[in-house]
């Protein structure tokens, strides 16, 4: 019922398009990923922080070294990640350290 | 107040925030948080940039998604500041006459409202098995509201498309942080784009968008994945030959049937772009694994989507889909709204799985089983919610 009558309503008064500036504040990141089982997490916190925080890459389902192998590739060849191919075998030691 | 500590301390799995568990196979648990510009409650997926999700509760409680409980999903980096009045809509490309329209030029153009379902081409991915990298959403990635603004076919007039027009491809404010990432770029078939239904809307259930959620202009491509609903949309270019940007043909593919729907392993075969939805039903009154005392009828609501296409049915079964009884459906906001319905089953103590399907007014119905692909898109089978009744 409110809904209906909420629609009608907003159907004739035909929403204007906004004039008012927007400014918002983002929260603060996840922070840095965190060792595993002695396995250090310097490597994949200094690769991959810089365009996304961290639980883009601790919610992710258990991958295999192959998958997680395949996601750095696509993240350096196709968003152009600058990831250090020196640096892929500690960034895979962490990732699959779950 | 959100501190930074706090942040980690629930994004990295430690008990004290509030947690909801979305049920998936393995690593399902994830904070909730209020730290969001605009935002009320939302599921954490990630914060930079912004991933977050609607809880089901949402839905139980609204046919049209309220905009502070939105979801979001940012690819990009994109500005926390505009002004509407300096913002512009740039349309080029195979036009006659090249355009940079401000707010108040579109709206004098005539006024047009939809009630339509906004949902990520990678709804429910966390619920894929076996399961698949990306943004891992439960059901949440998705939401309903009045939309209103102007056609895109009349904006796409007032600069007149030439002949040989293909496709048009819209962008927004977001950029990506390293200079040689591809740009987030989605484009229509002109056909497509020249409908009555597409929209540059600049409100969302009476109000301007939050921010978040792509103030102040966004595409409204009814019946179609959100992936097209360009956010902060700023640029309109008109395509006299397909669209080979990376969003178009190399992300957002599916496997080329209707139910995007290949077995685990197999080669992926054909491919083309996730376009349109399908029906779906969600119970959003028992979340899955709950108990619930004995009664002579449970009551079952939820909320369903058409797709591209009205729901006509949703009906109800808790014997793997050997009987099934009809739900009532609740108001009719049009064929792209969700649509809630109510019903209820006589359950026995003991342990049950309630299924609830829909079905649209082209006749499709959701299948039993679960579809499956690679990248965890257009996920349509039933979702079954396992109950004890004690
Ligand atoms: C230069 C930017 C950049 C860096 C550095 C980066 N990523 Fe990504 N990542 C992206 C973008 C862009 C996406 C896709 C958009 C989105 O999901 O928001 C993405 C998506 C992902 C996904 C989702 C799955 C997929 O295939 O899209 C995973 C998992 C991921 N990144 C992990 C990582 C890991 C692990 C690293 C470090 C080894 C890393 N990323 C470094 C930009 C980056």
């Amino acid at each position: 019922m409110r809904l209906a009558v909420a629609l009608a309503a907003i159907a004739l008064i035909a929403a204007a398009p906004p004039t008012r500036r927007v400014a918002v504040a983002l929260p603060d990141a996840e922070g840095l990923l965190p060792e595993r089982y002695s396995v250090s997490s310097e490597a994949a916190n200094n690769n991959c922080l810089a365009c996304h925080s961290a639980a883009m890459i601790t919610a992710q389902p258990r991958l295999t070294r192959v998958q997680w192998g395949e996601t750095i590739a696509k993240m350096r060849n196709v968003y152009g990640a600058p990831i250090d191919p020196a640096d892929d075998k500690a960034i895979l030691d962490w990732l699959v350290a779950d | 107040m959100l501190t930074r500590r706090t942040l980690i301390a629930s994004a990295l799995a430690a008990p004290a925030a509030a947690q909801v568990d979305l049920g998936f196979a393995d690593n399902g648990m994830r904070p909730t948080t209020r730290a969001f510009p605009q935002k009320g409650e939302m599921i954490l997926q990630r914060s930079t940039p912004p991933l977050l999700e609607t809880p089901l509760s949402v839905f139980d409680a609204n046919d049209f998604t309220p905009n502070d409980r939105f979801f979001v999903r940012w690819h990009y980096p994109f500005p926390l500041q505009i002004d509407p009045a300096k913002h512009r809509l740039r349309i080029a490309g195979h036009v006659a006459k090249p355009l940079s329209l401000s707010l108040a030029d579109l709206a004098r153009l005539p006024r047009v409202a939809i009630a339509a379902v906004n949902q990520c081409a990678g709804n429910g991915r966390g619920l894929f098995s076996p399961r698949v990298a990306g943004a891992q959403w439960a059901n949440g990635a998705m939401g309903n509201a009045l939309w209103e603004g102007v056609r895109l076919k009349d904006v796409l007039a007032l600069a007149g498309v030439k002949a040989g027009a293909v496709a048009v491809r819209c962008g927004g404010l977001d950029t990506p942080l390293v200079d040689n990432a591809p740009d987030f770029e989605k484009s229509l078939p002109i056909d497509h784009a020249l409908s009555d239904d597409v929209l540059i809307a600049w409100s969302m259930n009476g109000t301007a968008l939050p921010l978040l959620n792509g103030f102040p202009l966004r595409l409204v491509v009814p019946g179609w994945y959100s992936t097209y609903w360009v956010k902060m949309l700023d640029a309109i270019e008109v395509l006299a030959k397909p669209d080979d940007g990376y969003w178009m043909a190399k992300a957002y593919l599916q496997p080329a049937n209707a139910l995007a729907d290949i077995a685990p392993g197999a080669p992926a075969g054909p491919r083309v772009p996730v376009t349109t939805m399908r029906p779906r039903a969600l119970v959003t009154n028992i979340a899955s694994g709950t108990k619930l005392p004995a009664r002579a009828l449970t009551p079952i609501q939820g909320v369903a989507l058409g797709g591209d296409h009205g729901v006509t049915s949703v009906e109800l079964s808790a014997d793997a889909g050997r009987s099934w009884v009809p739900a009532q459906l609740g108001p009719d906001h049009g064929r792209y709204s969700f649509r809630r319905f109510r019903g209820a089953l006589a359950l026995a103590p003991g342990r049950h799985l309630i299924l609830a399907r829909a079905k649209n007014a082209a006749g499709v119905e959701q299948p039993l089983g679960q579809n499956w692909n690679p990248s965890g898109y257009n996920r349509a089978g039933i979702e079954p919610v396992a109950v004890e009744i004690i």
